[in-house]
């Protein structure tokens, strides 16, 4: 098989994949202010269980980008009572699997195992959320891991250094512009006190959500998250998140990056776009419904139809919206022309494409059948319960309720085609956007190279 | 006080995956494995085709990927765009992958329109277009794939790697081709592979979900109305022949990726089952193997380094992967061997193996989560060979495998003298 696809494959179940209201959700919070959700699913006996934190990549301090990131591979490192290594030692020793990820607005941890081990991994949770300790033994070799892990993840893979070159010119001023894994001049300065300082002052049960996802019972599950986490006093370090925000974007970015290993050049372009609020999703459910008609299916969306079946420029063309975050959401459109077609001209069609687009109005087949698939949507939803259990980790960590999560498919269900149309006015201004060439060196910077 | 939480491991394992098979034959002959699971109104249905890109003539590469990838693109009275929009309309989410052993579909739909998909994936299977027009796009993005693979360390890493080891054979080709076979593909060729590859005599069948034994029987005899009997011959098994030590491919990056290994062991072979244990222990896709210690807690040498055991239709071998900063390929390199050595000569510890039979047996149940996987286990299963009590028994199997056992096909797996590593990227001390 091969990549047919230049932007993340699959974008409607991405999109769209979020949980029936039917199946009720419990959302219970402790007294020192630990959220806990419990999402059952009795299908087989197993359970995950997931600690999120409050706190990700912007909110590091200046200079030490890569920080939260460090701090969550040394939670691998022990505890007062621990020693290194053990907690995933301990998971794998009872069957289990585990793993942590980081973003912007979260650090999240989680372990998948049979359903009788969950008060052993709450009780291990638990203890590293307030007993973390390690030595230089640990952190330094460490931080050659994450040195390798950006060596790998990012700048052997010319697509990601590239998103990553885009977002910094997104973000005049918030640290979405500064990337998860961290800028490499300052990841080589990182030290252990610097990932304690930023542990002492962001991990707690006051900053924390728990989410116990599959074959448990909600009072069950709930009680053993009040006998583990219970206990412990909320940190009082703790302050609501402040972030520098973004200043009026008066004009909109460009930029070219020339690498001799793209294969593929592309147009990509990032808009700065409204998040999914508490208590009202339409304008981002709009903006979701307008990224499905252009760009949710690989051959009927308004985007690869035109400029791909009918038009015959396009290798592929997408478009997809992220509005999952506590400050800003994405909106973004991209083209890969065939060979023989320049990204200007690219640029140019894809540009003309989306303003008939919103002059003509919504394909009403095209805009029921994305209806259609919302609802179906539902109903495989339920066949995945770790997405779930991601899924509302994700909402409760940037702001949103268990409320949010389960209306989203109604708040979509709501928009009209004249809404999709009113909210796309957005990608006609082009002033809070980045508009980004991939490509490879030109002809004659290449002969300079080789002399 | 160090050792508080190795208190709460709990060593009696009683679990066991539990899944309850059961047989179909549909009444036309074709048999599949189905696990009935009814709260939720939909089907996954996985079908396994063995084959895959080894039936193709060499100058033809490429063309069952470029087939499959068409299945997606216009049959019956449909093109490429009303095919899309009535899988749209279905809210079917149908999947078309190829590789060196198989084609797959993959298919998920909901239990209320089962008759109506199962007659719109049969028009894929069955009557695939192949319109000029549909022919000319795939084709271009597939020739744009081949660009990018083509700057890739990782794909540039397995394929030297390949080419090394299967010489000669179709295993050594790419299974997407070469820019000059996938330009030269033409409608016949592409029908030749439709035929070739699609059909009932190695084809493996698994679905789970909301449906029983009789409804999947006759669904699948829809499915399967006119996919002929026979699929195309396959060619001899290949034996590993790469000559062991290493090949540099000079790549422009910050990194080098490394793949490593030698001959492997047989699907079928009496040692696999013990010989998948140990590669467990030594560098099988966790964080607590010898490699992941060794290379990156301990030195933070890597962000990660595997191993596995890859046991194909047609072949085999021992492989793993690393990628690690251009001035520390050759203390990898180093240390790969060495671990490599330490195995071959003394193997396992009796503590390790009862860590690795707590894990593994605890592991399996975990990956029956859902009805599309478990669809795709179904159809796995049947494709290596598997008998249907072995999800039920396999745990008993591990369990039961002694340090003897496990230390014998150690020793017979690991060959530090045979070590092949292909390095891409611009090791530093390395020629």
């Amino acid at each position: 098989m091969f990549v047919r696809n230049l932007a993340l494959a699959a974008l409607l179940p991405l999109a769209f994949a979020l949980p029936l209201a039917a199946q009720p959700v419990a959302h219970h919070v402790l007294d020192n202010g630990l959220e806990v959700v419990v999402i059952e699913d009795r299908r087989a006996p197993v359970v995950v269980n997931m600690v999120w934190y409050r706190a990700g990549a912007a909110d590091e301090p200046p200079g030490q980008s890569g920080i939260a990131h460090f701090l969550e591979h040394l939670m691998f490192k022990g505890t007062e009572t621990t020693d290194p290594g053990e907690f995933s030692a301990v998971v794998e020793a009872n069957g289990g699997r585990d793993n942590a990820f980081v973003s912007w607005d979260y650090t999240g941890f989680f372990q998948r195992v049979a359903a009788d081990r969950l008060d052993l991994m709450m009780q291990m949770e638990a203890d590293r959320m307030v007993n973390l300790s390690f030595t230089e033994a640990e952190w330094l070799p460490e931080r050659g891991v994450i040195l390798e892990e950006r060596g790998q993840v990012l700048e052997s893979r010319v697509g990601a250094q590239f998103n990553e070159t885009m977002l910094a010119a997104l973000y005049k001023s918030h640290p979405y512009g500064v990337p998860i894994l961290g800028w490499r001049h300052e990841m080589e300065t990182l030290t252990g006190d610097m990932a304690m300082e930023f542990y002492r002052t962001h991990y707690g049960p006051n900053n924390a959500v728990v989410v116990i996802a599959g074959d448990v019972d909600t009072d069950a599950a709930l009680a053993k998250a009040e006998r583990h986490f219970g206990p412990m006093p909320p940190n009082p370090a703790i302050e609501p998140r402040t972030r520098p925000m973004e200043p009026p974007h008066l004009a909109g970015r460009r930029l070219s990056f020339e690498d001799s290993r793209v294969g593929t050049p592309y147009v990509s372009r990032m808009y700065l776009a409204p998040v999914r609020r508490s208590d009202d999703q339409s304008e981002a459910a709009a903006l979701q419904m307008l990224a499905a008609l252009l760009g949710g299916s690989a051959a009927t969306s308004v985007l690869e139809r035109r400029l791909n079946f009918d038009e015959g420029i396009a290798l592929s063309a997408w478009a997809s919206y992220n509005g999952l975050a506590r400050d800003y959401g994405v909106f973004s459109i991209g083209i890969a022309p065939v060979e023989g077609v320049s990204l200007e001209e690219a640029e140019a069609a894809m540009d003309r494409v989306i303003a008939e687009f919103l002059e003509e109005g919504v394909d009403l087949e095209q805009f029921e059948r994305v209806r259609r698939q919302l609802r179906a949507s539902e109903i495989f939803a339920l066949d995945d319960t770790q997405r779930r259990a991601r899924q509302f980790g994700v909402a409760l960590s940037v702001g949103l309720t268990i409320d949010d999560v389960t209306g989203w498919i109604d708040a979509l269900e709501a928009v009209t085609p004249d809404d999709v149309i009113e909210a796309g006015q957005m990608l006609l201004d082009t002033r809070a956007s980045v508009t980004g060439y991939l490509t490879t060196p030109q002809p004659e910077q290449r002969a300079e190279v080789s002399q | 006080m160090k050792r508080l939480i190795a208190l709460f491991v709990i060593i009696a394992f009683p679990l066991r995956a539990e899944v309850d098979i059961t047989p179909v034959t549909s009444p036309s002959g074709l048999e599949a494995w189905l696990v009935e699971e009814r709260s939720i109104p939909f089907i996954a249905l996985e079908l396994v085709f063995a084959g895959g890109a080894n039936i193709e003539a060499d100058e033809q590469a490429g063309a069952v990927s470029l087939m499959t990838s068409l299945l997606n693109e216009g049959a019956g009275d449909m093109d490429a765009q009303a095919f899309a929009a009535r899988t749209e309309e279905l809210a079917a989410r149908l999947r078309f992958d190829s590789g060196r052993d198989t084609v797959t579909v993959s298919a998920r739909f909901l239990t209320e329109d089962a008759e109506a998909v199962i007659n719109h994936l049969r028009l894929a299977l069955t009557e695939p277009r192949f319109d000029d027009d549909a022919i000319e796009r795939v084709r271009r993005q597939m020739l744009a794939s081949l660009r990018r693979e083509a700057l890739d360390p990782n794909t540039l890493a397995a394929r030297s790697f390949a080419r090394a080891a299967f010489d000669g054979h179709p295993y050594a080709r790419e299974t997407n081709g070469t820019p000059e076979t996938v330009a030269a593909l033409d409608r016949s060729a592409l029908q030749t592979a439709h035929q070739g590859a699609i059909a009932r005599d190695r084809v493996f069948i698994g679905a789970a979900g909301d449906i029983d034994a009789e409804q999947l029987g006759s669904l699948i005899d829809r499915l399967f109305d006119g996919i002929p009997e026979e699929s195309a011959p396959l060619p001899e098994p290949v034996s590993f022949q790469a000559k062991p030590g290493l090949e540099i491919v000079p790549f422009d990056g910050p990194q080098s990726v490394v793949a490593f290994g030698h001959a492997g062991i047989p699907r079928d072979d009496d040692d696999f089952l013990a010989a998948f244990v140990v590669n467990q222990i030594f560098g099988g896709g966790r964080f607590g193997t010898r490699l992941m210690r060794n290379l990156r807690e301990e030195r933070g040498l890597t962000y990660g380094v595997g191993s596995f055991l890859s046991a194909g239709l047609l072949g085999h071998s021992y492989q793993g992967r690393v990628s690690t900063d251009n001035a520390n390929v050759e203390t990898v390199i180093e240390l790969l061997r060495e671990e490599w050595a330490r195995m071959a000569s003394d193997g396992i510890t009796d503590a390790e193996r009862e860590r690795i039979v707590t894990y593994l047996t605890g592991a399996y149940p975990l990956r029956f989560d859902g009805n599309s996987s478990i669809a795709s286990i179904m159809a796995s299963m049947q494709y290596q060979g598997f008998d249907i009590d072995y999800v039920n028994r396999r745990n008993d199997m591990v369990r039961a495998l002694t340090l003897e056992e496990l230390n014998a096909a150690a020793a017979r797996l690991f060959d530090p003298e045979a070590l092949f590593f292909v390095v891409v990227g611009q090791p530093v001390g390395l020629n």
